[in-house]
């Protein structure tokens, strides 16, 4: 079984009288250990198929399993939990809490599992150490760089072991260097095992990756893969 | 549930101190209000212990009996009387009394006049027993004794404020002084006993009960007032309930007619300050309490501001699996504890306040702290904290985590 898969998945927005279709049928599988990008302009509905993914919101029809579990049938806080669970958001503008440092950020997804300090503290250094961020716990996110800044939301995605890695535009405020950097990091994390779904706009970042979906009006367009992703289990 | 708690309470804090100035203005109503509370508390629990010590000074196994006319039966010009033979009666009758004296005060103006100095004071007529039911103690020369009594003789004894206000000398023994166009000597100068509620005790002349008598003409229609003090073993109650039925019966009254007369204890006495002091705390409180109300409504107003402010943040944390409870939790002790908080300035700046004041008005006594009043001010500020932190705390926690997140 794939570990997320659509079945004509829709979803529809009420625009005052005019009903917009940011998803329009979709039925997708990914695998697990995948490495996918999402392509496509502005409206395509790639932001749609994030929030989906990432039991952000519900389909308006369709099924969407994650990891063999129906979304469909679960209430606000059963999503959280899903979300803590199961998936590691990567936002293009980083989306750190202000006030707390590297650390207190990556620590705090532990805390709506219920695990202690101590423990909570391990774990995030160890996983501010997997992104190269060992020595920069203790700064707060307006103390760091922009790709330092990405290094720590991406710890904070990998703190809690998910199922999947979710970048939306992850190098989008990012310069040339740091992209790099980034996605070398991606890479690495693909390397050992983790699966992610990358939605971007940039081609360069789609090359990266070993599956890209183009969307276009709220479909697929394309799904290719390249002749690099042969990894599936 | 104790673990996010602890964890709440931690990022709440956080919060709190990240904002510090907002965070102790938004507490300032608070501050405020739990300060006035405790301050007026302290001063009117502590003038309450002080007129406490004072009355058990006094003596509590001490009666007054006087005479008592309805308010309605004076507008028809009755008077009920209590006499001496009524004295009479409950000296021979009544059991577990060890002294007994009545008092009869001067009807006409109480003028004293010494030299060129003239003052007005409490002019009473007693008997020697007054000593003792009333626990006065001489400073200067002797009490009224029993043969000045039977004589009638013109000898008074002063209080202390008599003799200041008369500007006599340290010692006014020996001295004579005008009461009425008569010629009095003084005797005895009592011992200070200070002021209640205000009140001199010490502004005070007593004479002979006789010469009183004699003074007012040997009326025989006065009206006196009969104070006793109990032996050692006498229960209170029973007293009085002899007390009642002897002057019930000597005054002919049925049974469905109400006393004409009162029966008072020191400490009845006692409990009607008590319940003076303690309307005026209840109404002060009351008064005071809305201004913890407007300092609840400071409070939600930031937090509304700061769920506004902060909702890209709740969005964050729902994205990364916040529940709701999670998010209710922390902004509802993020209210509690910035009441809380008041609360504590609030109750130390409220002690210093009455302590201040207390000490600051001269014979006010010192003021003082009720536990009671400690828990009410803190457990009222958390009231308000809950009460006005959870709309917007469930105002954050409602909010949807995509909206949240776009939230620029």
């Amino acid at each position: 079984m794939a570990l997320i898969e659509l079945n004509g998945v829709t979803k529809y927005y009420e625009m005052g009288d005019q009903v917009v279709k940011a998803l329009d049928g979709i039925d997708i599988d990914v695998e697990k250990n995948d490495y996918l990008a999402f392509i496509g302009s502005s409206g395509s509905g790639k932001s749609t198929m994030l929030n989906i993914l990432g039991c952000l919101d519900k389909p308006s029809s369709g099924q969407y399993h994650l990891n063999g579990k129906n979304v469909e049938s679960l209430d606000a806080n059963e999503l959280s939990e899903i979300r803590n669970l199961e998936i590691g958001f990567i936002f293009q503008s980083f989306n750190l809490l202000p006030r707390a440092t590297a650390l207190g950020n990556v620590m705090q997804p532990l805390v709506y599992r219920g695990i202690g300090h101590r423990k909570r503290k391990e774990m995030a250094m160890e996983s501010l150490e997997r992104v190269g961020l060992g020595d920069r716990v203790d700064h707060l996110p307006n103390q760091l760089s922009g790709g330092q800044r990405q290094r720590v939301a991406i710890a904070r995605a990998l703190v809690t072991h998910p199922s999947i890695l979710l970048a939306d535009e992850p190098t989008g405020n990012l310069d040339s260097q740091t992209t790099i950097e980034i996605m070398q990091l991606f890479d690495e994390l693909h390397a050992e095992g983790h699966t992610l779904i990358v939605v971007t706009h940039e081609d360069e970042i789609a090359q990266h990756c070993h599956r890209v979906v183009e969307m276009k009006d709220g479909r697929v367009f394309n799904d290719s893969t390249t002749s690099s992703a042969a990894v599936t289990s | 549930m104790l673990f996010s708690l602890i964890e709440s309470s931690r990022s709440a804090l956080a919060s709190i101190i990240a904002h510090g100035l907002r965070s102790f203005l938004t507490t300032l109503g608070i501050v405020i209000g739990v300060a006035s509370v405790i301050a007026v508390i302290s001063v009117t629990q502590g003038m309450s212990s002080f007129i406490g010590d004072t009355f058990a000074s006094l003596g509590s196994n001490s009666l007054t009996i006087q005479s008592y006319t309805p308010f309605e039966d004076q507008m028809k010009g009755i008077r009920a009387r209590l006499t001496p033979e009524d004295m009479e009666l409950i000296e021979r009758r009544a059991e577990g009394i060890a002294s007994i004296t009545p008092v009869l005060f001067a009807n006409r103006a109480s003028q004293i006049k010494f030299g060129s100095q003239t003052a007005f004071s409490r002019i009473m007529g007693t008997t020697y027993a007054f000593q003792d039911v009333s626990q006065s103690y001489m400073s200067l020369g002797r009490f009224i004794a029993q043969s000045d009594n039977l004589t009638r003789r013109r000898v008074v004894i002063i209080g202390d404020k008599v003799r200041e206000n008369l500007n006599m000398p340290d010692n006014p023994v020996n001295e004579y002084v005008d009461i009425g166009g008569e010629w009095f000597k003084i005797v005895g100068l009592m011992e200070a006993k200070g002021e209640i509620m205000g009140q001199s005790q010490d502004d005070i002349v007593l004479m002979p009960y006789n010469t009183m008598r004699s003074l007012q003409g040997n009326q025989a229609r006065t009206d006196i007032q009969i104070q006793l003090s109990l032996s050692e073993s006498a229960v209170l109650e029973n007293v009085t309930a002899q007390l009642t039925t002897l002057l019930r019966n000597a005054h002919d009254l049925d049974s469905d007619e109400d006393d004409d007369f009162q029966i008072q204890t020191a400490e009845q006495l006692m409990e009607t300050f008590d319940t003076v002091i303690n309307m005026v705390t209840i109404v002060i409180g009351g008064i005071v309490s809305i201004s913890l109300l407007v300092g609840g409504i400071g409070i939600m107003n930031i937090m509304l501001v700061s769920v506004t402010e902060r909702t890209r943040e709740i969005g964050i944390c729902k994205a990364i699996g916040a529940k709701r409870h999670h998010i209710l939790m922390q902004f509802l002790i993020e209210a509690l504890l910035l009441s809380l908080l008041g609360g504590l300035i609030g109750l130390a700046i409220g002690y210093g306040l009455g302590t201040l004041i207390s000490s600051s008005i001269p014979s006010f006594p010192p003021a003082s702290i009720p536990l009671w009043s400690v828990a009410l001010a803190l457990g009222f500020s958390g009231f308000v904290g809950v009460l006005f932190g959870i709309l917007p705390a469930a105002k954050a926690a409602n909010l949807d985590p995509i909206d949240a997140l776009r939230y620029e």
